[in-house]
């Protein structure tokens, strides 16, 4: 069973059809005792990184989902913010803490051509790594991403995917049970729909 | 930038041969409407033909209740995985809580973000300038200035576009949503030069819609308009036309599209 952490943001519709329309059995959990009794964790997520931190906090869900996923190993996909929290600390706004899985900072897109937008909204050429979570996905795939800030891996070996824009931007990271994706699977058509129907046959 | 954008601009109205069910209609300068079909099954070809977004629009001057857009959204979320933006009748900062926690991304606000442009402000603090997006519809009148119309194009403002665009910006929207109401299904092509003024003045996206009858008149958006993206209800709905075969005469022509496999 997958288990969406519902903290009070985001489009968790949007992300419980795309498992729910795979046949995954997929439940949203309001409270964090629930993720004891899911197989694998989805980590949703629109907004500013303050405020997701403040509620993923205010709930308990991060010491839950430390011991789920760091001390327990259960897989785990964030998606957009959902992946910015991974990271040690973000600077949006100010400098917050994060729930430190990935060593990386959360840092603003910089654009030196006037012509690119921030936030970055639409659909980018994906280029990636071979991995488990990328298979059956071509090389240079478009994906749909809406943000301004992005995750630096410290760890190079941690990005798994990059998208062109002023320099190549973080488009998902992986690491042991942890996967993310700065863009919108459950948002990106056939080939989102991919990416989710792989990590719910991962085993990592 | 990403890459630009085609978008179906789906336009709902209550039947008039079954007033309890809003359906997808098409129009002419926001009147002489024409029932087209079903929201969902229309969605679902749309995605199929790999649209890069949707919008969907509550057109009707008097069944504005949130409650039912949101339903139709519920139900197209369910099937559709691609963006969706929503709007029409949006009157309170808890009517875009309402429309997101249905399956919207974006929301578009027009009449109450002239009527109260502090919305644009609040909705971008609160749910991020991605999810804030300004409909700003527009007329030339008999003295060549373009001004601002409000209620479905009923209301005259004093508003130019150009300068209510920029202010838009400022409060915190994060996309516009061009129209000019004269070109509105006549098919004859977009209004470039105002949208142009628009695109090269803010830094946020600009979709621009509104006479679209040619696959021409979109590459016309991108390249003289400056437009991020370009919408139509009536060229996608009523042509022999589809994506795949825009979609090839777009990026012929030079433009950075996505071209669906």
């Amino acid at each position: 069973m997958i288990g969406i952490v519902d903290y009070g943001m985001g489009n968790l519709l949007s992300v419980y059809s795309a498992f729910d329309y795979l046949g995954a059995n997929v439940i949203i959990c309001k409270h964090p005792e629930e993720l004891s009794e899911v197989g694998k964790i989805v980590i949703p997520g629109v907004g500013a990184f303050k405020d997701c931190m403040e509620l993923l906090k205010k709930e308990h869900f991060d010491e839950a989902l430390n011991e789920q996923v760091i001390k327990l190993g259960k897989p785990t996909i964030g998606i957009c913010l959902g992946m910015q929290v991974m990271a040690k600390k973000s600077f949006e706004g100010g400098v917050y803490g994060g729930l430190g899985w990935f060593d990386a900072d959360v840092i603003k897109l910089t654009i030196t051509d006037e012509k690119k937008r921030v936030p970055n909204i639409g659909w980018n050429e994906v280029s990636h790594t071979s991995n488990p979570l990328f298979e059956g996905v071509p090389e240079n795939t478009d994906f749909y991403f809406v943000h301004s800030y992005f995750v630096n891996c410290h760890d190079s070996s941690d990005v798994i995917a990059t998208y062109p824009y002023d320099i190549p931007v973080t488009a998902s990271i992986l690491k042991n049970n942890i996967f993310a994706t700065q863009f919108h699977p459950e948002k990106s058509q056939d080939f989102g729909l991919k990416i989710l129907d792989n990590f719910i046959s991962w085993n990592p | 930038m990403s890459k630009r954008r085609l978008i179906p601009k789906l336009q709902l109205k209550t039947s008039h041969y079954n007033p309890s069910k809003m359906v997808l209609v098409t129009t002419k300068q926001f009147s002489d409407f024409i029932e087209i079909g079903d929201a969902v099954s229309q969605s679902k070809i749309f995605q199929d033909q790999g649209a890069d977004e949707l919008i969907f629009i509550n057109i009707d001057r008097v069944n504005k209740g949130i409650d039912i857009l949101a339903g139709i959204i519920h139900n197209v979320s369910a099937e559709i995985f691609m963006p969706i933006t929503v709007g029409g009748g949006v009157q309170t900062e808890q009517d875009f809580r309402t429309l997101l926690s249905n399956g919207a991304d974006k929301i578009s606000i027009n009449t109450i973000a002239v009527n109260n442009p502090d919305i644009i402000n609040n909705a971008s603090a609160k749910y991020g300038a991605q999810c804030v997006v300004v409909s700003i519809d527009y007329k030339q009148e008999a003295d060549e200035k373009c001004y601002v119309y409000i209620n479905n194009g009923s209301t005259k403002t004093k508003l130019s576009p150009i300068d209510w665009a920029v202010e838009c910006e400022q409060r915190g929207a994060g996309e516009l949503l061009l129209c000019n109401i004269d070109r509105d299904g006549m098919r004859y092509g977009l209004d470039n030069e105002i949208c142009n003024a628009i695109a090269t003045q803010v830094k946020i996206p600009v979709i621009t819609s509104g006479g679209c009858g040619l696959a021409k008149h979109f590459i016309d958006g991108f390249k003289q308009g400056q437009a991020d993206a370009v919408a139509s209800g009536t060229f996608f709905a009523m042509q022999d036309q589809n994506f795949m075969q825009t979609r090839s005469q777009i990026k012929n022509s030079g433009i950075n599209i996505r071209v669906y496999s």
